[in-house]
């Protein structure tokens, strides 16, 4: 009797575990500068974040980085740096974190949190308690900035 | 305005800080305006303002430099037609009182300004006219009727100087529209100084980011091939930044207007300007 709640706990937590495998915005572990895990826990598509970079209505990175991987599209924006080997600078942790939440990782950027949907002022109705990507679309941005080797 | 991938890598490696695009100057039927000066005292970490104009590509640029090519000046004539138009209950039209638009001279460089308590714009002065005088309805804040009376009023004053009150009794709201200069907004989290303040001058897709000047409204722009007030173009900002933006005619926009204006002191008004 006793092994059968046990194992119903068990079994419970394991259920549990699997339907929460996507990472909520607000429990995304910053640790270091660096978010460790897949915030889906699933590996990211790169050739669906090379789109989602470019897409001005989804990530638009393309709006203040230039990036020579994507020179068919026009009009590359300076706010900020390149992305010509990206992956040569930071590691794949590393720009989960910064996608996620740049805010957190350096001070006063200019670059919105793309995976917060909370403590913004006054947005717009159909973008309330919403963030800019979905946690799938991080990782697909994460493994396509993985890509962008120099060296 | 169509910038090819080598002119972005030449304007990455060329860039050191924020620039203005090229050193042209503005004239219109032999009169020289002043598109740069030096940015007055309160302006933070600003040495030199710009007017939006030097930041436009050389083609639209151009649009601006005679009065026959500025399409802006069709609605001018609209808004001259509409001067005479007798509208409301009193049988009044514009030229009713006001015997000459000229004698409107300045007017536009000293707005947004302080009157009996309450901070009033351009199109509050015309509206009251409508509302008080002719016993007609007042105008849209930004529809057409009044961009184009706006236009010939402002147009009054151009090459003036921009020079709004700050002090005395506008102190109040010039420190409200500051505030909101440097407030983020909306989903992404951005305030206007993030954007005309750190990082004018250099590209944010196809925008070629300006200092966000008001000298020039309202301001025809090619995008949308009509006159734009300065709240509309507040709406359109802050609808890019996913913000739910405040009312045209609004305390939030006028003051921010105000703030904006004040800016640009000494830079020419350029009313009715050309824009993208």
């Amino acid at each position: 009797m006793k092994h059968t709640a046990a194992l119903a706990i068990i079994a419970a937590i394991y259920a549990s575990m699997a339907a929460a495998e996507t990472v909520k915005p607000t429990d995304v572990a910053f640790e270091n500068g660096a978010v460790k895990v897949s915030l889906t826990g699933q590996p990211g598509d790169p050739s669906a974040g090379r789109a989602v970079f470019a897409n001005r209505k989804q990530g638009n990175c393309l709006a203040c980085h230039v990036n020579t991987n994507l020179s068919e599209e026009s009009f590359h924006g300076e706010v900020g740096p390149p992305m010509d080997g990206v992956a040569d600078r930071w590691s794949e942790t590393e720009l989960r974190a910064i996608v996620s939440n740049s805010k957190l990782i350096f001070e006063d950027t200019i670059m919105p949190g793309f995976y917060v949907d909370s403590g913004y002022e006054r947005p717009l109705d159909k973008f309330a308690g919403k963030s800019i990507l979905t946690a799938q679309q991080v990782e697909d941005v994460v493994a396509y900035l993985m890509t962008l080797k120099e060296e | 305005m169509k910038l090819k991938p080598i002119a972005v890598l030449a304007a990455l490696f060329t860039a050191a800080g924020a620039y203005a695009q090229d050193s042209n100057t503005l004239a219109i039927d032999g009169e020289t305006f002043v598109t740069e000066t030096a940015a007055p005292a309160h302006m933070e970490n600003v040495d030199t303002i710009y007017s939006g104009w030097r930041f436009r590509s050389t083609e639209t640029q151009a649009l601006e430099l005679d009065d026959f090519d500025n399409p802006a000046f069709v609605f001018v004539d609209l808004g001259l037609d509409l001067w005479d138009q007798v509208d409301g209950s009193e049988g009044k039209s514009c030229s009713s009182c006001h015997e000459n638009v000229e004698d409107f001279a300045g007017l536009r460089a000293q707005l947004p300004r302080v009157e009996n308590g309450e901070l009033v714009d351009l199109e509050d002065l015309i509206n009251e006219c409508r509302t008080e005088r002719m016993g007609a309805e007042p105008w849209k804040w930004s529809g057409g009727d009044m961009t184009a009376m706006t236009a010939v009023i402002g147009l009054q004053s151009r090459g003036m100087p921009m020079n709004v009150k700050i002090d005395g009794e506008a102190a109040p709201f010039w420190e409200m529209g500051k505030e909101l200069y440097y407030t983020p907004v909306g989903q992404l989290d951005m305030a206007c100084s993030n954007c005309h303040k750190d990082n004018y001058g250099v590209m944010i897709r196809a925008d070629h980011l300006s200092q966000g000047q008001t000298n020039g409204f309202p301001t025809y722009r090619l995008k949308n091939a009509k006159l734009n007030s300065i709240h509309g173009r507040f709406k359109g900002c802050m609808r890019n930044i996913r913000a739910k933006p405040f009312k045209e005619g609004g305390p939030e926009f006028k003051t921010l207007e105000l703030y904006l204006a004040s800016q640009g002191q000494g830079l020419s008004v350029e009313t009715p300007s050309v824009r993208n």
